[in-house]
């Protein structure tokens, strides 16, 4: 059908340059769809927020992608605390307008980094119920981090919680302590 | 939700490609789920449906319009909703003789960024749910539409086409026991 006509793909277009805004009514709605979607299909809150990270997954590898080209010029983090420092600043920016609040490091194990935001753009318009319990649908930006991470070879587990606003706890795997553990040594 | 006392005149905005590749995300998650472009089509439109019944709610609460005369009124707005949910400017145009069908053009559409259809999936409809939304927020104020994609760019086309008949007037149906 489309054999004969040279058929321009999307790698030819220039890179958007990410500039464009569109309405958080509109994107709040769209979210509120999401979690719908997902709350028919599970019947746990923790399964939930696994489908939503999972979202966010989803998003994040794509987005990683997006900021090194357009941001970093190619050059990708190769340093733990780099790579956290990306995130709560560049992507935290570019998704959702302003930057994390603060990135911490937990006092008794070297695996574990805290990224605490003290309101989560995505859960804005959300009100939980109580039925739902700890229901947190910032899941999804959970899921964004866990898929640059995991994309950007720091494989690590990100769980949100309900602490000083919403917390992201990041859990990294033992071969990336080591790993940067041998970076700094060099 | 809305606190009193507090009017937010300006909506606060976001970077569209969250937006998109939240969009895409749900879409690919469709496909896995589903299986099937289809069934994909009839889901986006569902949850289109759902987002419009709330989205008119939000649009006449920011724009305070009157109620459409007729189909170039309602067309207008759909395209001004268009303006300041999405960022984009359709233009509106073909229209039927009867002045009951109209078609948007799209030259830019930020949920389609970063999208390419492969071969597989040519029967799906990548932007449903703006024709879910129309239906909705449409019969929310009483006027019964339909909407199907004409033309698709990410199917090759020159430009997306979105095209809206009336079908009829809603009546308001009276609570039964009451006249």
């Amino acid at each position: 059908m489309s054999s004969l006509k040279l058929k321009t793909t999307i790698l030819d277009r220039s890179i958007s340059k990410g500039k464009n805004e569109v309405s958080l009514n509109g994107f709040a709605l769209l979210f509120s769809e999401i979690v719908q979607y997902c709350q028919n299909r599970v019947s746990t809150v923790p399964e939930l927020q696994a489908k939503l990270s999972e979202f966010g997954q989803q998003v994040g590898i794509r987005m990683l992608d997006l900021l090194i080209v357009r941001e970093k010029n190619g050059k990708r983090e190769i340093k733990l605390l780099q790579i956290l420092i990306f995130i709560k600043s560049t992507v935290w920016k570019s998704l959702f307008g302003k930057e994390a609040d603060k990135l911490e490091h937990a006092n008794d194990d070297d695996h574990t980094y805290y990224l605490i935001e003290k309101e989560s753009l995505v859960n804005r318009f959300i009100s939980v119920p109580k039925d739902k319990g700890n229901l947190n649908c910032a899941a999804f930006s959970a899921g964004i981090i866990e898929g640059i991470l995991n994309t950007s070879n720091f494989p690590a587990k990100v769980t949100v919680h309900w602490h000083k606003g919403t917390t992201y706890m990041i859990k990294f795997d033992e071969s990336v302590i080591v790993r940067d553990k041998q970076l700094e040594g060099r | 939700m809305a606190r009193p006392g507090v009017r937010v005149a300006d909506s606060k905005k976001i970077n569209s490609e969250l937006f998109t590749l939240t969009y895409g995300a749900l879409v690919s998650q469709l496909l896995k789920d589903y299986e099937n472009a289809e069934d994909v089509n009839r889901q986006l439109d569902r949850m289109g449906y759902n987002i419009g019944v709330r989205i008119i709610e939000d649009f006449l609460a920011r724009t305070s319009t009157a109620r459409c005369t007729d189909m170039k009124d309602t067309a207008e707005k759909i395209q001004s909703a268009f303006k300041m949910y999405l960022g984009v400017n359709p233009t509106v145009t073909s229209w039927s003789p009867a002045s009951d069908e109209f078609s948007l053009l799209f030259d830019q559409n930020p949920m389609t960024e970063f999208v390419e259809l492969p071969e597989s999936c040519l029967s799906l409809k990548y932007c449903n749910l703006f024709c879910g939304i129309i239906r909705g927020a449409c019969e929310m104020v009483q006027l019964e539409v339909t909407s199907w994609f004409v033309q698709d760019s990410l199917k090759g086309d020159p430009t997306t086409e979105l095209r809206v008949k009336f079908v009829k007037k809603l009546e308001d149906a009276m609570p039964a026991g009451e006249d």
